[in-house]
């Protein structure tokens, strides 16, 4: 699992950041339809708050090459990019997106609350939510004697949450097979983690709970592969957790809707000049790989996207009755 | 209470927001004392994610006015620490949803600073959240969370439904030394990327005055039914009483303003005269605001003419897609259904 990712998982994680921007794309349009002239987050067919990931796509394709559907994935608010590069069902994601009953959740849970039982994935809206689970998911792989692991992806804001310290605390006292994923995308919100954090690097974090503490630099779909592949067969050993800290970037604001105000000008263009998928395609090229191969994964991508928001946007809106389902098993 | 205000004799009428209203006591009451300070996620550069502490940063500076870390333990135990030295923080956790990280210092900690140490320590703090769903944005983003707040003994909670009260109660809960949980409806805030009820942006006094905490108001007068709501339902109440007057039917509107302390005279005295009592909130039904009114007024005895009934958010989490959403939300049409059916009865 060591060094240079292999060929076929490369042209994966380029396919798949595609895939997910894409993805990105398509709501992009459809989030502004009914909000405008008059910008309200309560019209149109994507109400509510709406987190995109343009721009941290290596770090969801370069962990999650290294899974499988029975290891788990607990992810944030922001949860697109991970959750297609998990295997998410990319019709029934979109259509809990657009709130309809053949969603993921039948439209009850919408894009903060992203379940798949089937490839172990699951998101929330509360920062840092998703460490605790993941640490019992993967004592529930130790106690069976499988092979499993469980990765919890966080941002850097949330290093700063209780929950994340009594986490890695614990992952490392029952010595579980975890791996903790810090997506640094350099804010929470407006907050620059500079202005918040007592520390430059959080994996240096890693160190006060016994456990590998990674950095990994440049939003490089490769860097991020070669440690992710580390970290999550040593958990597989039965070695224990790690921590990796993936310097990456947000494209876009917070929410759709950011005026982000707090950043300094010219940052989102100095950012997007370093766009992690074309980059990645020109190393892809330039180590050999065919643009013609390039374009037919990148255009099934696209493909199954489109058709994923064909499904969503022509699929059905549940009977409202229906809120009253599932509030226990 | 409002202290008479020369200049507002001539000046003309101010359309504030309940976020400028809130940002506005807040500074105003920096400039008078010292001893307060604000702080919480996104409150500084931003100047809240709900505009209530827009420009603050400016006027007062970092050591006042601080961004803090997404690590709502630390902070809001520091808050209670902070006013158990003699400050007055006003902290903001921008969703009443995120409570769950932090209860502790909320309701073992706040609220208890006075009782155990006998009155030694007083705990004067502003906890300020917003409240509410109706715009799509789920389950942990929505809720509204009135009872489990006013449950908990040592907690003050007001919910204003308009900029005028918001800043009278703003500068009152500063002033207060006990723990003041400060909710504003995201269907009220005056936000530009979401739609706000008109009538929630009033009028109100430059200067200084306060909406005493405990209080409730009739903002409505009528004869046949006693409505009372609280934030958007207050709103929700009133539309419903203007259509209601069309059909004969005088619906007296109370807003609640306060539910810890919750001012069951006001009510009491209402239901005395109209016979009839409908609660609206949007929190879950359940052990909820409704209850809690129901309860006093049949526990002094007052003669009702029909039962009494409360509209409420059912028993279930917040859903995302708008079309379970709307269906379980209270609205206007809900209150002047519910009215109807509670006039056709025949006394
Ligand atoms: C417990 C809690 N506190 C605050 C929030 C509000 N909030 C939502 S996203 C966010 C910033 C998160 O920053 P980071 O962890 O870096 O993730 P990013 O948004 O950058 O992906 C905050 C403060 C929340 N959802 N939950
Ligand atoms: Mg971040």
């Amino acid at each position: 699992m060591n060094g240079a990712s292999n060929a076929s998982d490369r042209l994966w994680m380029y396919a798949t950041m595609v895939k997910s921007r894409h993805f990105e794309a398509l709501i992009k349009p459809a989030y502004f339809e009914g909000k405008s002239p008059v910008f309200n987050m309560a019209k149109g067919p994507l109400p509510g708050e709406m987190h995109l990931s343009d721009g941290q796509e290596p770090c969801a394709v370069g962990v999650c090459a290294h899974l499988r559907p029975g290891d788990t994935i607990t992810a944030t608010h922001r949860p697109h990019h991970v959750a297609i590069a998990k295997g998410v069902d990319l019709d029934a994601m979109a259509a809990e997106i657009f709130g309809k009953a053949s969603g993921l959740a039948g439209g009850r849970g919408g894009h903060m609350h992203l379940f798949d039982a089937r490839v172990n994935f699951a998101c929330s809206g509360i920062i840092a939510q998703g460490l605790g689970p993941a640490v019992g998911a993967a004592l529930a792989s130790k106690l069976r004697g499988d092979d499993t692991v469980a990765v919890a992806f966080l941002g850097e804001g949330a290093a700063n949450q209780g929950a994340f310290h009594e986490a890695l605390n614990l992952a490392s006292v029952w010595k579980v097979p975890a791996v903790f994923v810090i997506e640094d995308n350099a804010y929470g919100i407006s907050v620059s983690k500079r202005d918040c954090t007592a520390v430059e690097r959080n994996a240096d974090r890693a160190a006060a709970y016994s456990m590998p503490g990674h950095f990994v630099a440049g939003n490089d779909a490769d860097a991020v592969h070669a440690i992710a592949g580390e970290a999550i067969a040593r958990a597989r050993r039965g070695e224990g957790p790690s921590l990796i800290e993936i310097e990456t970037c947000r494209l876009e604001g917070h929410f759709m809707g950011d005026a982000e105000g707090y950043r300094p000008a010219g940052e989102v263009e100095r950012l997007k000049a370093r766009d992690p998928i074309p980059a990645y395609r020109a190393r892809l090229l330039a180590d050999g790989f065919e643009a013609i191969d390039l374009d037919r994964a990148e255009a099934e991508a696209r493909a199954a996207v489109d058709a994923a928001f064909a499904f969503a946007r022509a699929a059905a809106y549940p009977d409202p009755e229906e809120a009253f389902a599932h509030v226990f098993a | 209470m409002s202290s008479p205000d020369t200049a507002t004799a001539v000046r003309p009428a101010r359309r504030l927001t309940i976020a400028r209203a809130i940002a506005e006591a807040i500074g105003q009451e920096m400039e008078r004392d010292s001893d307060v300070l604000v702080m919480g996620e996104d409150i500084a550069k931003l100047g809240g994610v709900f505009g209530t502490t827009t420009g603050l940063l400016d006027r007062f500076g970092p050591e006042r006015v601080r961004d803090t870390p997404i690590s709502e333990t630390a902070f809001i135990g520091a808050a209670v620490g902070l006013a158990a030295s003699g400050m007055r923080p006003v902290v903001e956790l921008m969703f009443v949803d995120f409570f769950g990280v932090c209860m502790d210092a909320i309701y073992n900690l706040a609220a208890k600073q006075s009782y155990f140490s006998g009155g030694q320590v007083t705990c004067p703090m502003v906890l300020m959240t917003s409240v509410g769903g109706g715009y799509g944005d789920a389950g942990q983003h929505s809720q509204a969370l009135y009872a489990t707040f006013g449950h908990l003994p040592g907690l003050k909670v007001v919910i204003p439904s308009n900029a005028h009260d918001a800043k009278g109660l703003m500068l009152a809960a500063i002033r207060d030394p006990n723990p003041v949980i400060f909710m504003y409806h995201k269907a009220l805030q005056g936000m530009g990327w979401l739609g706000t009820v008109q009538r929630s942006i009033t009028d109100a006094p430059e200067g200084d005055y306060v909406v005493p905490l405990g209080k409730a108001k009739c903002v409505r007068e009528g004869e046949d039914v006693t409505v009372v709501g609280l934030g958007l339902s207050v709103h929700q109440a009133l539309d419903a009483a203007g259509r209601l007057a069309e059909e004969g039917v005088s619906a007296e509107v109370i807003d609640l303003i306060s539910i810890a302390p919750v001012d069951r005279e006001t009510v009491r005295a209402s239901v005395r005269r109209t016979g009839r009592l409908l609660v609206v909130d949007d929190d879950y039904l359940s052990y909820g605001v409704g209850a809690e009114i129901i309860a006093s007024v049949c526990e002094a005895g007052i003669p009702l003419l029909v039962p009494p009934q409360r509209i409420a958010f059912p028993d279930i989490p917040v859903p995302f897609t708008p079309v379970m959403e709307h269906f379980v939300l209270p609205n206007a049409d809900k209150v002047a259904a519910a009215v109807r059916q509670m006039m056709e009865v025949p006394n």
